[in-house]
């Protein structure tokens, strides 16, 4: 089951995923799950930004960009 | 020891929260939410301009308070720090749980974006779990009208069980109303029933074990449900806060440490993890935030936020999106140089007209020179020449900057820009700050507070003055101008033009090198962290956005400035004027720091200029002419071919310039910078790291480039 899950950076721009699970810690963590990354919520892949990091998010009605170091911390289920 | 209401509660708390004018009657409403919700735009049409703003003790964090009548009963609307959520433990949403929990206000106004509503309400529901004096105002309709999204206000203040109130603080809509609900709440004696969030078994059998020895400890100061939650995740925060503000030490109880203790025993028994408790917590708040979200919002049109989207693909594409941003901020500079030119000298113009008169008012009263040369040759010219170079720039700056933050550009910038700065170990946002620098270094100091990550902000703070401010500018134009391009003919403007744009990029450079240096030494323990929201882009409200930003930062910068240059007026007066030996004191230092300078490509003169110019940084100039032509007051030569004259005869050559034009860009920042990062820091340490670091950079620049032209015989 587990190979089916990715790091969000890792997912195609214009797609969407699922949360999975959060491999952060602590304070990092609790930031993620406030932002509302729990289980289960849709992400959005919107854009990279030039250079192509960081990439913005679509995160339960909020467009949120993440540092790649963030982003592959959280584990995604395409859909 | 009884502890009597008057110890630990509102007398204890008075210090700590600091509300300013309050009279006996009247009443203090708490301003919550999210950023980027409009929530500063509420509090400025509630309050209009009778507001001031500060710190809040001890912190680094911004404290706006302002007030407004409503049937002859004043209301002090105090603006807390936008924040997501009250869980993280960062400054800000630490002063706001605190003050919500402990302040003395009557009624918390939670503001939430119509648009991103499920968002928002994670924020709500925490604070309903504190207290349910609470009024939701739900902001950005007429935004969320556009976008077809129809909140059902109704069935939220059902759901939620507190008043909901529907405006668009951008046009007053909804305000009026917004009053009469807030004082209606105010007055309400109802005592604070819990609007309860129902966690898993586990997590509710906890409650229950300490539930009843924490309602014995803060009795109904505190809701005893919501601490349990916070003592059963371990939050340290907590219990220093309840020291603090109400001074009950939660841990020195021995009834309620063993109910924890019993709590933690049967978690572990049932193996739920210290992380799945505070998992737990989160995730159920979330999840009825959705749910209630999902219940009172309809969306008409799927694709509400096409028009966000295709603005975002053009200006963070990956091949348009620097060179526009580019352009944008060439443009605000552009406008700010050739715009200020003209006011500037009209107000000089004015300003010696006025000096004029003075002067002749103190011959005609008979007082003595030495009088009128302080007070009005010293002291009065100085403040007039900072509020001539000053003053117009920053009337033109500001506004511009904040009409492009105003309309949510300003967050994509930091996206673009944010991959480089990262490189750096700091924040995206930091590059918006350094813009705001070239405006003025004050002002990017106090930008640095929209960087939520203490290491990130403070990295942005120190390196802050490797931007040429305002002030600075005119001085590297000039030198560029009259000593490296002089040779180029024709070409001369654009060889200037060039050169300040070297050193502006110089100073980039050397921003992100320090920055790392910074990173990697001094704050590598400080924590960090990185979200940053792209808000819906928004028209700006010209208007407000002019009174505004010449209100908050530039009268705010200009009466810090003015405080400065008086005083360092009189003393650089005297100085010039004093004579020992037949030599004024300024000739004896500069003599005395020549040989100093002199290893640096610059000379005692320049030396002391920049040392005497530390109030303001148009003042280097004046100073050193004034130096030069030995008299004893600053002033400003007629044309570029005099200012070059002048310092040929002084001995100056291509590399004095090079060196002066180095130092200019690397040394200490001019005191109304430095009393900024004071205030923004709250820490003298962090003041003079700010100082001794661009100091030590121009020397050690200026060193290697005097002495290897030195050494290869370029001169």
């Amino acid at each position: 089951m587990k190979e089916k899950f990715i790091p969000l950076h890792l997912m195609p721009i214009g797609s969407t995923g699922k949360v999975r699970n959060l491999l952060a810690k602590d304070d990092a963590r609790r930031r993620m799950l406030d932002l509302g990354l729990i289980s289960d919520t849709f992400v959005e892949a919107l854009r990279k930004s030039p250079s192509g990091d960081p990439i913005a998010y679509q995160i339960r009605g909020a467009v949120i960009a993440l540092r790649s170091e963030e982003a592959s911390n959280i584990m995604v289920e395409m859909v | 020891m009884g502890l009597t209401q008057q110890s630990t509660g509102v007398a204890a708390m008075k210090d700590v929260f600091l509300v300013k004018g309050q009279g006996s009657n009247d009443c203090i409403i708490a301003l919550a939410g999210n950023p980027n919700t409009g929530k500063s735009t509420v509090f400025n049409s509630l309050t209009g301009l009778k507001q001031h703003t500060g710190n809040w003790p001890g912190k680094t964090v911004k404290n706006a308070q302002g007030h407004y009548a409503y049937k002859d009963k004043k209301y002090i609307l105090v603006d807390l720090p936008g924040t997501y959520s009250l869980h993280a433990n960062s400054a800000e949403e630490e002063v706001a749980r605190d003050f919500i929990c402990f302040g003395k206000s009557k009624v918390i106004v939670v503001v939430v974006d119509a648009t991103c509503l499920e968002r928002n309400l994670n924020l709500v529901l925490q604070i309903l779990e504190i207290t349910k004096k609470v009024v939701v105002c739900v902001n950005l309709m007429d935004e969320a009208k556009k976008k077809k999204i129809n909140v059902d206000l109704e069935k939220l203040s059902n759901l939620l069980g507190v008043s909901v109130i529907g405006t668009n603080a951008r046009n007053g809509k909804g305000l009026v109303k917004l009053k009469e609900v807030i004082s209606k709440v105010a007055l309400k004696k109802e005592k604070d029933s819990f609007n309860k969030i129902n966690y898993n078994d586990s997590l509710e059998k906890g409650i229950e074990i300490v539930e009843a020895a924490v309602k014995g400890r803060v009795e109904d100061r505190v809701n005893s449900r919501w601490l349990s939650l916070r003592l059963l995740e371990d939050n340290n925060k907590i219990a220093e806060s309840f020291k603090k503000h109400l001074n009950i030490n939660l841990k020195e109880n021995d009834d309620l440490n063993c109910r924890i203790n019993e709590a933690q025993k049967y978690f572990l028994e049932n193996k739920i993890s210290q992380n799945e408790i505070k998992d737990n917590i989160v995730t159920c708040i979330i999840k009825k935030a959705e749910k209630i979200g999902q219940e009172v919002t309809t969306f008409k049109n799927a694709n509400y936020n096409q028009f966000d989207r295709t603005i975002d693909n053009i200006l963070t594409s990956k091949i348009y999106g620097i060179p526009i941003m580019l352009a944008m901020l060439g443009i605000v500079f552009w406008v700010t140089i050739q715009g200020a030119n003209y006011p500037s000298q009209l107000l000089a113009k004015g300003f010696f007209w006025i000096e004029g008169q003075l002067t002749i008012f103190f011959v005609s009263s008979g007082l003595p020179a030495w009088l009128h040369g302080i007070l009005v040759l010293g002291m009065y010219r100085t403040v007039a020449w900072v509020i001539s170079v000053m003053l117009p720039p920053m009337a033109i700056f500001f506004p511009l900057f904040t009409l492009l933050e105003d309309s949510g550009y300003l967050p994509r910038v930091a996206f673009n820009l944010d991959n480089y700065f990262k490189k750096a170990c700091a924040h995206g946002k930091q590059a918006l700050t350094m813009c705001m620098g070239f405006g003025c270094n004050a002002a990017g100091i106090i930008s640095c507070r929209i960087i939520d990550s203490p290491r990130e902000r403070l990295i942005a703070i120190i390196t802050n003055n490797f931007v040429p401010c305002n002030g600075r500018f005119p001085t590297l134009i000039a030198l560029a101008s009259i000593f490296i391009a002089s040779s180029m003919g024709a070409w001369q403007s654009v060889g200037a033009t060039l050169s300040v744009l070297m050193v502006i990029v110089l100073g980039v450079g050397i921003t992100l090198v320090v920055s790392r240096i910074l990173s990697k030494t001094i704050l590598k323990g400080l924590p960090s962290s990185f979200t940053l929201e792209l808000p819906s882009y928004r028209k700006p409200q010209i208007g407000r956005v002019i009174v505004r930003s010449i209100f908050d930062r530039t009268l705010f910068v200009l009466a810090r400035a003015i405080s400065v240059a008086a005083p360092a007026g009189m003393i650089i007066w005297l100085i010039a004027n004093i004579n020992v030996g037949g030599i004024s004191v300024l000739n004896h230092c500069a003599g005395l720091v020549d040989p100093f300078a002199q290893l640096f490509g610059m000379d005692g003169f320049i030396l002391m200029a920049f040392i005497l110019g530390l109030p303001a940084n148009e003042i280097v100039i004046p100073i050193l002419i004034m130096s030069y032509m030995s008299t004893g007051a600053m002033l400003e030569l007629g044309s570029m071919d005099d200012l070059r004259q002048l310092f040929l005869q002084n001995g100056w050559s291509w590399l004095t310039a090079v060196c002066t034009m180095l130092f200019v860009l690397n040394h200490f920042p001019c005191a109304t910078t430095l009393l900024t990062i004071r205030k923004e820091t709250q820490s003298w340490k962090w003041t003079a790291i700010s100082f001794i670091i661009p100091t030590i950079t121009g020397i050690i620049l200026c060193f290697i480039v005097a002495q290897s032209v030195r050494l290869l015989g370029l001169i």
